[in-house]
């Protein structure tokens, strides 16, 4: 399986964006809704998901709950926050800087 | 998460890590029923354990975890040593027991503020002058004239407030004549205000209740005494008491916590400066108070100091144009006198100036005491790390950082250490008060407030992480330093440790020679002050002192004496002023030949017919008084008076002139010691006769009893003076024995106390040598086996070892010695009578500690000499 390492940086806008449309989503949920949409270009690597899923809860932008699936099996499902919404708008602010910065140097170089 | 959840989620770190799981679970769940394959999916996600480490530290503060975790292994470790822990806990706990209530006292006495407004601000007048016996002395009493030229002197700078000491007196309440006793302090009307004291009840003094001399009868009671007396009753307010032949009306009661400025001594009852008797107001020579001085905020001490010398020197200057007859060294000595301003945040009392040295002796012997508990601590630690090298390489195999070893090995001193506070705290709440009971006598009670507020804890808290580290670090970083290759090898060098195990058996044996180096020199003198001869025979002796509220005649006085002397159980009485020892003493000028008075002042005393006989002095010559002879005329005197007077000669015939006429000697009688300070040289005295053509307010009755214990009659003796006379009430009622007794509470306190912290130190040294040696046998045993398969006996092997220890022994006691004899400056003033570098003092405490070495070394020597060298090189 090829590394995402061009994920490192947009992990957590990627996942405050899915939970912005999607709330109360588990884990493998998510995983999976970034591999669809982004139609299994952007992979994520599932052991770091969940440290930066903690460390977002950590950091207030999301929370979670444990819900019970049809399975029967309890799985805790994350949904975004006040802070979490502010840091979304913030981040995607920040990946347009970067992104159309990056454009700029392939069109001129 | 807040800090509060994280801390929280350190204590429910099984549940959490539970959690975490549970959520790997569910994914890999998810996926396998999404059809992957279940090892791929697992091989996808990672270490679980790795990425369940990460979110936890996320999630809690993973310092703290690790301490947790390293705080239970710790205890775990502590609870499967159960003897070894409990011995070193209970050493420690008792080492740090008595170093916490040392620092009780001394803290109570010595450095704790007096409760009132910016203590820092609050200095006392003291003088310094050279003594008759040529050394230096410090006393700090004015009279009432000096401190009113003092304070004008200062007034822009500073505020001045005069404050008696405080004295034990009798009162009565109304009509009630019940004697009671209270503690008595004149003060200044204004000190409440310039300390910023509220009262708690009524008012307190101002300035207005100190303007004339008598005409302010009102006292203010101390808060304590308003609740003991009273039970804190607000009707107190307006009663009435008699003190002497004065009635004062309670006026108020001060705030709570205010016990007066003498620390060591509780007031009870505060008067007026003014209800001073107005003789003594007015005297230049009566020296009664202490002067406080109050800076004002921003006043610099220097400048004031300066104006207190110049007005002290001009009050010294004016005096002596007074004085008459005096010798030019005298003089001298006068103008010699130097004016001190101390700090007095703690307040001023005598009972600091005698127990400064107490205190600090005793502090030192707690630390001696606590260090070498310290070391026996270190080499335990010492030994376990050793032999949880391998642990220790392990985990350092497996990551650990060097830190988190330190830390867990300091962790374990640390709960050591916690529960010998716990401990030891219930040691020094039980012992600082039971040491304040030994020094305070009936007659002179010594009251301080020892609380248990945070300037007590915040010093167990210190100590407890002072000792932890001191004990504590030098094993952690020695198990940290552990080389894992080596360890596991299963070899490091094995002598370093035993190197640094040997190094503090040293010390700790130097401490122990320290220790029992001074309790030598304070048993040694105690003993010989304790028998210190007093010339007079305390026996069966009981002093029954007696006041009248008027003045009585002194045929009223020997009606009383007539009457105890018909009851049964009496075997012979007299009368007297006071006690012999009781620390009251009068003095009289003497010139002879006509020649001006001697230097040397004579102790009087007053005594009637039959009191020589009672106390057992011999008489050596001329005769006893007898019932024609009146004060002054005649005067018995003992052999110090003829030594100093008349060369040793026999005094009978000859007289001498008081001052207001002549003497008559009639008697001469052997030493007996009139004063209290059992470390000076008998006295001069003349005994004069006690009837006296003025009447008399005070007296006491010796009494010897024919029973065993004279206390068995006190009741009585006192109602029979009440019945002889109505107008005689007795005040208060001692065993001569017991008056000597007190002159030497101190010495023997400290006696006491220097011998269980000897008997301690050489407990725990012994244990530690015990220790050390066992563990060094025990890692040496391949060593002495090989040693013995190539032929060496088991003497030489025993030789070896003893060696060894003599040496450690050796040297430390060399080390004691220097550190003993250096110290010794410093208690001097508490010895009387030793020699501190005499043979006994040195070979005594040698003695003892070499044999107490030998004996705590004999099961490993044996264990050595028992060693099979076959066994042993198979062994492993």
């Amino acid at each position: 399986m090829p590394k995402t390492d061009s994920l490192q940086g947009s992990l957590d806008l990627l996942v405050l964006k899915i939970l912005s449309r999607r709330p109360r989503l588990h884990g493998y949920a998510i995983m999976t809704a970034i591999q669809e949409i982004s139609e299994e270009i952007l992979r994520v690597e599932e052991g770091s998901l969940y440290p930066a899923l903690h460390r977002m809860e950590e950091a207030g932008w999301i929370r979670a709950e444990w819900v019970i699936k049809e399975s029967g099996r309890r799985a805790r499902a994350y949904e975004l926050t006040t802070a979490g919404r502010k840091q979304l708008s913030a981040e995607e602010v920040r990946w347009q800087a970067v992104t159309s910065a990056v454009g700029r140097v392939l069109r001129m170089a | 998460m807040s800090l509060l959840s994280r801390i929280a989620n350190v204590f429910r770190g099984r549940a959490m890590s539970r959690e975490i799981d549970e959520e790997f679970d569910s994914h890999i769940a998810d996926a396998i029923e999404q059809g992957r394959d279940p090892a791929e999916v697992r091989r996808a996600f990672g270490s679980p354990l790795q990425l369940r480490e990460a979110s936890r530290d996320l999630r809690l503060l993973p310092w703290l975890d690790s301490l947790r975790a390293d705080s239970v292994f710790a205890f775990r470790r502590l609870l499967k040593t159960k003897a070894t822990s409990a011995a070193a806990i209970l050493s420690l706990a008792l080492a740090m027991g008595a170093c916490t209530s040392a620092f009780r006292l001394i803290d109570a006495l010595l450095l704790r503020p007096l409760p009132v407004a910016a203590p820092e601000r609050l200095h006392a007048v003291a003088f310094e002058g050279i003594g008759a016996n040529r050394q230096s002395m410090v006393y700090d009493s004015c009279s009432y004239p000096m401190f009113e030229r003092m304070r004008a002197a200062v007034k822009d700078q500073a505020e001045s407030i005069a404050v008696s000491y405080a004295e034990r007196i009798d009162l009565t309440y109304g009509s009630g004549q019940e004697i009671e006793r209270a503690y008595r302090q004149f003060v200044s009307g204004w000190m409440f205000s310039s300390f910023g004291l509220k009262p708690a009840a009524g008012r307190l003094f101002t300035a207005d209740d100190d303007v004339t001399p008598g005409a302010h009868p009102v006292v203010v009671l101390s808060h304590d005494y308003w609740t003991r007396r009273f039970a804190a009753d607000p009707q107190a307010i307006g009663r009435t008491l008699r003190i002497g032949d004065g009635v004062y009306q309670i006026v108020g009661v001060a705030e709570s916590g205010f016990t007066g400025t003498e620390t060591g001594t509780v007031t009870d009852v505060f008067v007026p400066m003014m209800m001073k008797s107005p003789r003594t107001l007015a005297s230049f020579t009566n020296f009664w108070l202490r002067t406080l001085v109050q800076f004002k905020p921003g006043a610099a001490v220097e400048p004031v100091h300066e104006r207190l010398r110049a007005t002290f020197r001009t009050i010294q200057e004016e005096r002596a144009t007074t004085f008459t007859g005096i010798s030019k060294q005298q003089m001298d000595r006068f103008f010699k006198e130097k004016l001190l301003l101390e700090p007095a945040a703690a307040g001023r009392s005598n009972l600091q100036r005698e127990y400064r040295r107490f205190l600090l002796a005793l502090g030192i012997l707690v630390t001696l005491v606590l260090l070498i508990a310290c070391a026996n601590l270190a080499n335990l630690m010492t030994a376990q790390a050793a032999a949880r090298s391998r642990e220790m390489a392990l985990r350092v195999s497996i990551g650990a950082g060097r830190l988190r070893l330190v830390q867990l090995v300091l962790v374990e001193s640390f709960w050591l250490v916690l529960l010998a506070t716990v401990i030891g705290g219930v040691f020094a709440w039980r012992s600082a008060p039971f040491i304040v009971g030994m020094i305070s006598s009936p007659e002179n009670p010594a009251r301080l407030t020892l609380p248990a507020d945070w300037r007590v804890l915040g010093f167990a808290l210190a100590l407890a992480l002072g000792v932890t580290f001191l004990f504590g670090l030098a094993p952690a970083l020695r198990a940290s330093s552990v080389k894992p290759v080596l360890a596991l090898k299963g070899g490091e060098d094995p002598h370093s440790r035993r190197r640094l195990m040997h190094a503090l058996v040293v010390l700790q044996i130097a401490f122990c020679f320290v220790v029992h180096f001074v309790a030598g020199l304070f048993i040694a003198s105690f003993d010989s002050l304790s028998n210190q001869p007093t010339g007079f025979s305390a026996a069966r002796i009981l002093n029954l002192e007696t006041v009248t509220q008027r003045p009585q005649p002194a045929v009223f006085w020997d009606q009383v004496l007539e009457h105890l002397r018909t009851l049964p159980g009496v075997e012979t009485a007299a009368l007297t002023t006071w006690p012999l020892m009781s620390g009251e003493s009068s003095v009289g000028s003497v010139a002879v030949n006509g020649a001006p008075p001697s230097e040397t002042m004579t102790d009087t005393l007053s005594v009637s017919p039959g009191w020589f006989d009672a106390m057992r002095i011999p008489l050596l010559a001329g005769r006893e008084f007898n019932a024609g002879d009146a004060n002054p005329a005649v005067a018995i005197v003992n052999e110090a008076f003829a030594r100093q007077f008349f060369d040793g000669a026999n005094p009978i015939g000859k007289s001498y002139d008081n001052g207001r006429g002549s003497v008559r000697i009639v008697g001469f009688v052997r030493d007996a010691r009139s004063r209290d300070d059992l470390r000076l040289p008998i006295r001069p005295i003349a005994y004069l006769p006690f009837h006296a053509p003025q009447p008399m307010a005070r007296g006491t009755f010796v009494v010897r009893t024919s029973t065993a214990n004279p206390l068995a009659l006190a009741s009585i003796l006192r109602q029979e003076v009440l019945r002889a006379r109505s107008e005689f009430r007795v005040s208060n009622i001692r065993t001569q024995q017991e008056i000597n007794r007190s002159k030497t509470i101190r010495e023997r306190l400290l006696a006491m106390l220097a011998m269980f912290f000897a008997a301690v130190a050489l407990l725990l040294a012994a244990i530690g040598l015990y220790g050390v040696l066992d563990y060094s046998v025990l890692q040496r045993r391949r060593e002495i086996g090989i040693r013995m398969a190539i032929g060496a006996q088991a003497v030489d092997i025993a030789r070896r070892l003893t060696a060894e220890i003599f040496l450690m022994v050796l040297a430390g006691a060399i080390a004691g010695l220097a550190l003993g004899e250096a110290s010794v400056r410093y208690i001097e003033t508490l010895l009387f009578q030793v020699r501190p570098s005499s043979f006994g003092t040195i070979a005594i405490p040698l003695l003892v500690i070499l044999t107490t070495a030998l004996l705590a070394a004999l099961p490993a020597v044996l264990r050595a000499v028992r060693i099979d060298p076959v066994t042993m090189l198979r062994a492993d």
